[in-house]
C-alpha cells in the first residue's frame, strides 16, 4: 500500500517521523538504539554486515545504513534521534549529520548557521499553499536570500 | 501548601552539553550562548526553588521505539544520566521527589490526563543541559527535580492546547500537596530548528520572537498553533516548543517577564530562554513561620484593596 498523503508532506526537504514511518523503520531504529552500548558499537565497527543481520531490515534499509545515507534512512522510517547514534558511533556530531543531510560541506553549513540559519522564505511549502499571503508586507521575504542555495 | 512561583524555559541542544563537558564555554562561539544565562543563574541562586518540575523530551534514550508514552512522569528517587552514544555526560544524578511526583500523578490522572508513571528512567541532554544552564555545574543539583518526559519524537506530539491544560492540572495538583514547597516549572526544548532531512538548518527568528512575546502576554494564542505550522515555520524539530506551554499553563494568566535571551545558533538550533514569575510573588526566602506571616499580610492587603 502506498504511503497515505499527509498535509506535512508539503513541507520541502522534510521526512516527518509519523506512525507509518515508525512501523516501517522499526528495524533501523532498533539497530541505532543498540549502539547506545559501547560493546555493541565495537561489534558493529568490527563487522557491520554481520551486526546488521540481527535486525529486521529491508535490503534498501541495510544499504542506506551501510552508505550512511541519512536522508535515505529517514525516508525509510528512521528517526533522526536514533540515526544520530550511528553518527555518534562514527564520531560525528549532530551538526555533521545535518550538513550531510543538507547536502552541504561542513564549512558551508557552519557558515550558513552563523549567518542566521536557513531562511524559511522559499522553504515553507512545495505547493506554495503554505506560503504567507502575498500582501505588500510579506513580499519583503522574497528579497531575502534563499537558504536552500547555501545548503 | 506547595505552590508554583515561577517558570523558566530553555533550549536543550546536545552541543551545549558537549561544550560544557569539554570546557569550551569560553570560546567566542560558545561564550555568546553561555553569557546569556549568567543572569539566569543569579536569579536561580536567589529564587532557590524547593523542587523543580522539568518538562523535557527524551531523544531515543530512555524510550526506544518499543514504548512511546505521550506524557511520562518520573516518580523514582533518582534518574541517572544515560549514554546517548557519546558516553554518559559527567553530570550529577538527578534526584527526584517521589512523594510529590506520586501526588501529581494521582491528581492529574483523575483530572483526565492519562500520563505514564515511570519508576525507572535514565535522563538525557534534554533534561541535563537546561539544568546546567540554570544551575551551572555543581557537584550535586541543588534541589529535587521531577522529570516529565513528553513525546515529541514520534509524530504527533500532544497538541499545544493539551500541553497547556496539563500545566493547569499540574498546578492544581501541586497546590493540593500539603507540604510547604516552592516549585519552579522548567520548560525545555526549541526554539526553531530542523536537524533532519535536506531542509536541516532552518531557523525562523521572527517566529521565535513572536512565540516568546506571546508566551508572556497571550499564551492562549499559542495554544491554537497547529502542528503543521510549527513544523513549517519553526522546523520539523521546532515542534518541541509545545512543551513550553506545559510550563506556561502552570503559571498565572498574568505574569511578569523577568528575563529573556535569544541567540542564533547553537549548533543547528536557535536558543531561546525566558523567566516568568507569578505576580503573587513568593516572599524572599524565609522560614515557614515567616512565610505564613507574609501570606497573612498579603491577604490583609488584598482584602484592604477591595
Amino acid at each position: 500500500m502506498p504511503r497515505k498523503a499527509q498535509d506535512y508532506d508539503d513541507i520541502p526537504g522534510t521526512f516527518v517521523f509519523d506512525a507509518e514511518r515508525s512501523r516501517q523503520g522499526y528495524g533501523i531504529n532498533m539497530f541505532c538504539a543498540s549502539l547506545m552500548k559501547d560493546e555493541n558499537r565495537k561489534a558493529f565497527r568490527a563487522n557491520e554486515v554481520e551486526y546488521l543481520k540481527q535486525f529486521p531490515l529491508t535490503p534498501a534499509q541495510t544499504e542506506a545504513i551501510r552508505k550512511r545515507d541519512y536522508n535515505g534512512m529517514l525516508e525509510l522510517g528512521g528517526n533522526i534521534y536514533f540515526a544520530a547514534k550511528l553518527g555518534a558511533t562514527d564520531g560525528h556530531s549532530f551538526q555533521h549529520l545535518a550538513a550531510v543531510m543538507a547536502g552541504s560541506t561542513q564549512e558551508a553549513y557552519l557558515k550558513m548557521m552563523l549567518a542566521g540559519g536557513r531562511s524559511v522564505e522559499g522553504n515553507r511549502s512545495k505547493s506554495g499553499k503554505g506560503d504567507p499571503p502575498k500582501t505588500g508586507k510579506s513580499t519583503r521575504g522574497s528579497r531575502h536570500r534563499s537558504g536552500s542555495k547555501h545548503g | 501548601m506547595a505552590r508554583i512561583f515561577a517558570g523558566a524555559t530553555s533550549s536543550h541542544v546536545p552541543a551545549i552539553g558537549a561544550a560544557i563537558d569539554t570546557k569550551r564555554t569560553e570560546e567566542p562561539y560558545w561564550k555568546r550562548v553561555f553569557s546569556g544565562f549568567e543572569r539566569s543563574k543569579e536569579w536561580m541562586a536567589q529564587a532557590k526553588p524547593d523542587v523543580v518540575i522539568a518538562i523535557y523530551n527524551d531523544h531515543a534514550n530512555a524510550f526506544s521505539v518499543e514504548i512511546v508514552p505521550t506524557f511520562a512522569l518520573g516518580c523514582a528517587a533518582e534518574f541517572p544520566p544515560v549514554d546517548e552514544g557519546w558516553g554518559p555526560r559527567p553530570v550529577p544524578v538527578v534526584k527526584g521527589h517521589p512523594e510529590l511526583a506520586a501526588h501529581i500523578a494521582q491528581s492529574v490522572i483523575l483530572d483526565e490526563f492519562d500520563l505514564t508513571v515511570v519508576n525507572k528512567m535514565g535522563v538525557d541532554h534534554g533534561l541535563t543541559v537546561p539544568l546546567n544552564l540554570m544551575f551551572g555545574s555543581p557537584t550535586q543539583w541543588p534541589c529535587p527535580i521531577i522529570p516529565l518526559a513528553v513525546n515529541v519524537v514520534l509524530y504527533p506530539p500532544p497538541t499545544g492546547h493539551r500541553c497547556y491544560m496539563l500545566g493547569r492540572a499540574i498546578r492544581k495538583a501541586v497546590e493540593s500537596y500539603p507540604e510547604d514547597l516552592r516549585v519552579l516549572m522548567l520548560g525545555t526544548g526549541g526554539m526553531s530548528h530542523q536537524i533532519s532531512g535536506p531542509r536541516a538548518g532552518l531557523i525562523n527568528s521572527k517566529f521565535d520572537r513572536a512565540f516568546l512575546d506571546n508566551l508572556t502576554k497571550d499564551p492562549q494564542k499559542l495554544t491554537r498553533i497547529p502542528h503543521l505550522e510549527y513544523m513549517r515555520e519553526a522546523g520539523a524539530e521546532g515542534i518541541e516548543m509545545v512543551m513550553w506551554l506545559i510550563m506556561r499553563g502552570a503559571l498565572d494568566d498574568e505574569v511578569d517577564e523577568i528575563y529573556r535571551f535569544y541567540t542564533v545558533p547553537a549548533s543547528n538550533t536557535a536558543v531561546g530562554h525566558i523567566i516568568l514569575e507569578n505576580r503573587k510573588r513568593a516572599p524572599a526566602r524565609a522560614g515557614k513561620a515567616n512565610r505564613t506571616a507574609v501570606r497573612r499580610n498579603r491577604k490583609t492587603i488584598a482584602r484592604s484593596k477591595r
